[in-house]
């Protein structure tokens, strides 16, 4: 086993756990978090591929590389804006679950018109 | 067994290791702290797996930004974290998400071990084109020029998260400054580093945006580090986060994606394609862009930390 495999297969498991993270944890924080386990894991399987196209003098194929560096990027916005989201929910109900049986206490919308 | 064997196996362990701990961890600021360590582990990784452009964004965007975001998030819900706790899901969620995850990792595995021998590659085509572009650096060779329009996307989502993370401000705290207010303490240690870094993190930064273009480096890690050093300025109390509805701000977040575009459609023009470089100005061009963009990523990297605008100005 080599490597690149090595660490494939650890992307896998990445993933998994992930996964595993973001269905049973209840916290909305911990979910996003979970997800960004899960996207490490993804972005790992990229670089296995990359590192299995190395030819010509280079260390591994630059295209998925390029391409992960664009994910990252993608990745932290899109966290950044869940992030936001929890945080408002929090705000407005005073909690940060994601049940939707909750009965919610009726708040006028910040007072403005 | 080689000793780079026995090295990889020892940082895949504790990947694994640590990815677990965080997701059992009881309290989310820990897990967060667990997450930063997973991230500097991947960084590791990526430099095992012959990637360093990737290592270096990894620690600074996948690790550290998303560290410091979590982290201030973390401390602000810690109220609602018993409540939530309680809601733990029951025993047949966490056997039928088990077995998924299971079928998951299974799958996966599968695919990454019969990956056809040898691995299918662009790296000859990238070597082969580099010259064109007068780049030393493969990766910012097919970030900036054969799939800028990768790059250009990226930048508008940036803001398009920016714009999502600031249209969730109550409407009278609009046009305020985001986040709370950094307490100033003049002889605190976060003060006398926040006065300390900032010169070494903006030289640091702008050799990482030189380099880029022959060695691993570039903007997007060059802007992550000058981000880094606003929002531990911010922290401190030592500066302040501007008011969102400033003009200036907004001229300084739109200009590097505004060039990069006209850039773009100046490749109507003088190459005959959207994005494309007249031959022999690629590399000036290619330059231009990045030092557009750097301080238009970098505010919106430390403003989508900041969070939405949260307190108006005394009247």
């Amino acid at each position: 086993m080599n490597t690149a495999t090595l660490f494939g297969v650890v992307a896998a498991a990445l993933v998994a756990l992930g996964l595993y993270g973001l269905i049973v944890h209840p916290q909305p924080l911990r979910k996003i978090l979970a997800f960004n386990l899960l996207g490490g894991g993804m972005f790992l399987i990229f670089g296995v591929v990359a590192r299995r196209g190395a030819a010509a003098g280079m260390g591994g194929d630059p295209v998925p590389q390029a391409l992960v560096i664009t994910g990252l990027v993608v990745a932290f916005s899109a966290t950044a804006l869940a992030v936001a989201l929890v945080v408002r929910l929090f705000e407005e109900t005073g909690r940060a679950i994601l049940r939707s049986d909750v009965s919610t206490t009726e708040r006028e919308v910040d007072g403005e018109s | 067994m080689t000793l780079e064997l026995v090295f990889d196996i020892g940082l895949a362990a504790l990947v694994l290791t640590v990815a677990t701990w965080t997701l059992l961890a009881r309290e989310t600021t820990a897990a967060v702290i667990g997450f930063v360590a997973y991230g500097l582990l991947l960084t590791l990784v990526w430099v095992r797996l012959a990637a360093v452009d990737v290592a270096l964004t990894e620690a600074a965007i996948g690790s550290g930004m998303t560290g410091v975001l979590l982290l201030t998030a973390a401390a602000r819900l810690r109220a609602t974290e018993a409540v939530a706790n309680a809601e733990q899901p029951g025993a047949t969620l966490r056997v039928v998400a088990a077995l998924l995850c299971v079928s998951v990792f299974a799958g996966l595995a599968g695919i990454v071990l019969l990956l056809p021998e040898p691995g299918p590659t662009l790296a000859p085509q990238a070597a082969a084109n580099l010259g064109s572009t007068g780049l030393g650096n493969a990766v910012t060779a097919v970030l900036l020029s054969f799939r800028a329009i990768d790059t250009l996307l990226e930048t508008v989502v940036l803001l398009l998260a920016l714009l999502g993370v600031w249209s969730l401000a109550p409407d009278r705290v609009w046009g305020g400054r985001p986040g709370p207010q950094g307490n100033v303490q003049r002889d605190g240690v976060l003060v006398f580093l926040a006065q300390l870094l900032p010169p070494v993190g903006i030289v640091v930064a702008i050799h990482l945006f030189w380099v880029g273009a022959d060695a691993p480096g570039g903007k997007f890690q060059a802007a992550t580090i000058l981000a880094a050093m606003w929002i531990l300025a911010q922290q401190a109390g030592l500066t302040d986060a501007p008011p969102v509805d400033r003009r200036w701000l907004r001229l300084v977040l739109v200009a590097g994606p505004a060039a990069f575009l006209a850039v773009g459609f100046l490749g109507f023009a003088a190459a005959g394609a959207f994005l494309a470089y007249p031959a022999g100005y690629a590399k000036p061009l290619i330059l231009f862009i990045e030092a557009a963009l750097m301080p238009s990523i970098a505010a919106t990297l430390a403003l989508l930390v900041a969070g939405p605008p949260a307190r108006t100005e005394p009247p």
